[in-house]
């Protein structure tokens, strides 16, 4: 019944020492980094023992079948098989992987200011004398922190909390008014033997949406990637949270994350992230994202919250397009600019000018006040202005793709808190 | 298994024949990714067939509960039969209370009545649009083959349900879930086998026009497009050329009837750039 298949290429392979083989395959496996478990292995050598161990495809099968838990996998899987069983492929179409991106140096020109470390800079309220140290570092840019305050820092971030804003789910819970609850007003009268009872009533509950993060670790964010990471940590531990990294290539890290301890997942983050501080491919790497998740339903209703000062090495037409696609996938679009705090910033980066009209949102991103308005503004609390300005907060007229796009060439320095208020007509 | 599936117009590929003979030898639930339309549903439309067992099926969404999905009391009935026993008198209220759990009161939702059916095929359909809660007592279900219900006590399936899970990749499923599951990735299929299942499935079609219908649903998955069309796409495609009464496509035809395949403004857009003449005087040389 098995499919036809060519010889085995190893016919020293006997029945007897063809377990060892196998497991000595899934351990190349897992040393090339599919999460394979011991369970997963146990049911490999089963599949082959019903299959014809001898054959090539059906081993290749029963292990592409049963080791294998994600589309990112089979590509590594391909890779391992032809090194461990000899080249000779597989009468099997080669597996269509998610187009790899081409890696090239890239000048790294982030601006002047960031690469002094931004010791000059330090935007912020004014800060009374007396004020705790964790009340002034919370209003510090995280870009010009020395060692102990940066730790200090951490451990604030480790207690964050990021929480979509809410909606309507489909699932009700008992209340106190609503509609009446069928199902626990007949046991009620159940219970009571037929007597009448007082009808019990539930209503629609509220869910938090899907919160999504991008966060890009290109060179010009350096002094930043590191802190907005944790900020992700403490973020993904509700649970539909996702987080993505972006700069050259984009890497889901929500599964790197998911380690309690925060030192734990930054490492685990550090070693699945292949491209820290090299450019930045926004427009291609937003395609991607929305091709390969955002499209099929990640980034459906959720709160897309990009983490990026808006370089872009690429296309700026790619990028607003990409824009307004996610734009009308989404419940909101975020974009916190760890930049926008710096006095006289203006979006003129093409990659943020391009992308301005189909953001909801607009914030900073470089400290630890600004995150908090992040994470505000995510939960959809923030309504009014605040930040650097609130002063008769700028709406531009009507909606859709063209709103909002005369304001990004009208306003320059200050001003830009603005955009934190526009809601989504 | 293989030419069991054929029989039903359904074609499979070598990889998706173990994985459904691993599903039948080990008990092993399918957990089937890939874009939309590549016949991730219909797979397990054809196991039913070719196995000659009951399709049963859930459909997942956000909120789906126990009660949905498993078992339900039947509340009126029960009532009924209170209000019954009362009236004949019976004072044994101990007896009455264990009548009233009764099987017969139990309706059975899509799990339970797999695990009932023998055989059956389950299809457990766009499961990442549930909670994750229910993940995890779709688990038991699934690893058992046996459901409990506290007021009777477990019930299994003396012949375990053939399962088929699909995704859609819209969020991470458990990798509890998927540990215990065979996994497989649906690829759009190449050229030879999409041509055979448009033959297989529309035999009303002629041949030239399912030749043609082929090659452009292949060249237009070779642009970039928002949403590559899928094999149920080129169906639809193949169908409307021939409701049109159409034995060959050409570009115009091809055009005026993109609706059917493309379902965004951009992608139909893009398409309407591409020499569809050009693809069928290729397809011809």
């Amino acid at each position: 019944m098995p499919p036809s298949a060519s010889a085995d290429p190893r016919p020293g392979a006997a029945p007897s020492g063809a377990d060892a083989v196998l497991v000595g395959f899934a351990r190349a496996l897992r040393a090339a980094g599919v999460a394979v478990s011991s369970e997963r292995v146990h049911a490999f050598l089963r599949a082959v023992s019903v299959l014809r161990p001898g054959v090539r495809a059906d081993v290749y099968w029963a292990g592409r079948l049963t080791l294998c838990a994600d589309r990112d996998d089979l590509e590594r899987y391909e890779r391992v098989f032809d090194a461990y069983f000899g080249s000779g492929r597989p009468p099997v179409r080669a597996v269509r992987a998610a187009p790899r991106p081409r890696l090239r140096p890239l000048p790294r020109e982030a601006p002047d200011g960031l690469r002094g470390g931004g010791d000059e800079d330090r935007p912020g309220p004014p800060v009374a004398s007396r004020a705790s140290s964790a009340e002034v570092l919370r209003h510090r840019d995280m870009a010009g922190l020395d060692a102990a305050e940066r730790a200090q820092v951490r451990r604030l971030l480790a207690a964050f909390a990021l929480r979509g804003a809410s909606r309507r789910s489909a699932r009700r819970r008992p209340a106190r008014r609503g509609a009446v609850d069928p199902h626990r007003t007949v046991r009620e009268l159940l219970r009571r033997g037929g007597e009448p009872a007082l009808p019990r009533r539930h209503a629609r509950s509220e869910r938090p949406r899907r919160v999504v993060l991008l966060v890009d670790v290109s060179g010009s964010m350096g002094p930043y990637a590191d802190a907005l990471l944790r900020f992700a940590h403490a973020a993904a531990r509700a649970r539909r949270t996702e987080v993505f990294t972006v700069g050259t290539r984009l890497t889901r890290v929500t599964r790197e994350l998911s380690h309690r301890d925060p030192d734990l997942a930054m490492a685990a983050v550090g070693e699945a992230v292949p491209d820290w501080r090299g450019g930045t491919r926004l427009g291609e790497l937003l395609r991607e994202f929305l091709d390969r998740w955002g499209q099929r339903g990640m980034a459906r209703g959720a709160v897309v919250v990009l983490l990026s000062d808006g370089w872009e090495r690429g296309d700026p037409r790619l990028l607003a397009d990409q824009m307004r696609r996610l734009h009308r996938l989404a419940h909101r679009v975020v974009w916190a600019n760890p930049l926008k705090a710096r006095p006289g910033y203006a979006p003129l980066a093409a990659g943020m000018a391009a992308a301005l009209p189909s953001v909801d949102a607009f914030v900073e991103g470089h400290s630890l006040a600004a995150l908090e308005r992040l994470a505000a503004v995510v939960r959809g609390a923030d309504t009014g202005g605040g930040g650097t300005a609130t002063a008769g907060g700028v709406r531009a007229g009507g909606t859709g793709p063209g709103r909002g796009g005369s304001v990004v060439e009208g306003a320059g320095g200050s001003g830009w808190g603005e955009w934190e208020g526009v809601e989504r007509a | 298994m293989r030419s069991r599936l054929e029989e039903t117009g359904y074609l499979v590929d070598d990889g998706l024949a173990v994985a459904c003979f691993l599903a039948l030898r080990l008990h092993r639930p399918v957990f089937c990714e890939g874009d939309a339309g590549v016949g991730k549903t219909a797979l397990a439309a054809a196991l039913a067939e070719a196995l000659g067992a009951p399709l049963i099926r859930l459909q997942c969404h956000e909120g789906i509960d126990a009660s949905q999905a498993l078992y339900d009391w039947d509340f009126p009935r029960q009532l009924l039969h209170l209000r019954a026993a009362e009236a004949a008198g019976v004072a044994d209220a101990e007896r009455l209370e264990r009548e009233l759990y009764d099987r017969r009161f139990l309706i059975a939702r899509p799990l339970l009545r797999a695990l009932q059916t023998q055989p059956s095929v389950l299809l457990v359909d766009e499961i990442d649009r549930a909670d994750d809660e229910f993940e995890a007592f779709l688990l038991e279900v699934l690893s058992e083959f046996q459901v409990t219900v506290p007021e009777l006590g477990t019930l299994r399936a003396e012949v375990p349900p053939v399962v088929v899970l699909t995704s859609n990749r819209t969020r991470e499923v458990h990798d509890a879930l998927k540990r215990r599951c065979l996994y497989h990735w649906f690829d759009h299929p190449g050229f030879a086998r999409e041509l055979a299942i448009v033959r297989r499935r529309l035999p009303e079609v002629s041949e030239r026009l399912a030749e043609q219908v082929t090659a452009l649903a292949q060249a237009l998955r070779g642009q970039e497009l928002l949403k590559p069309p899928g094999v149920a796409e080129t169906l639809d495609w193949a169908r409307a050329l021939d409701a049109l009464g159409a034995d060959e496509a050409d570009a115009e035809l091809a055009t005026a009837t993109l609706g059917a395949v493309l379902k965004y403004r951009e992608d139909i857009d893009r398409a309407r750039g591409l020499d569809f003449a050009a693809i069928l005087a290729g397809r011809e040389a």
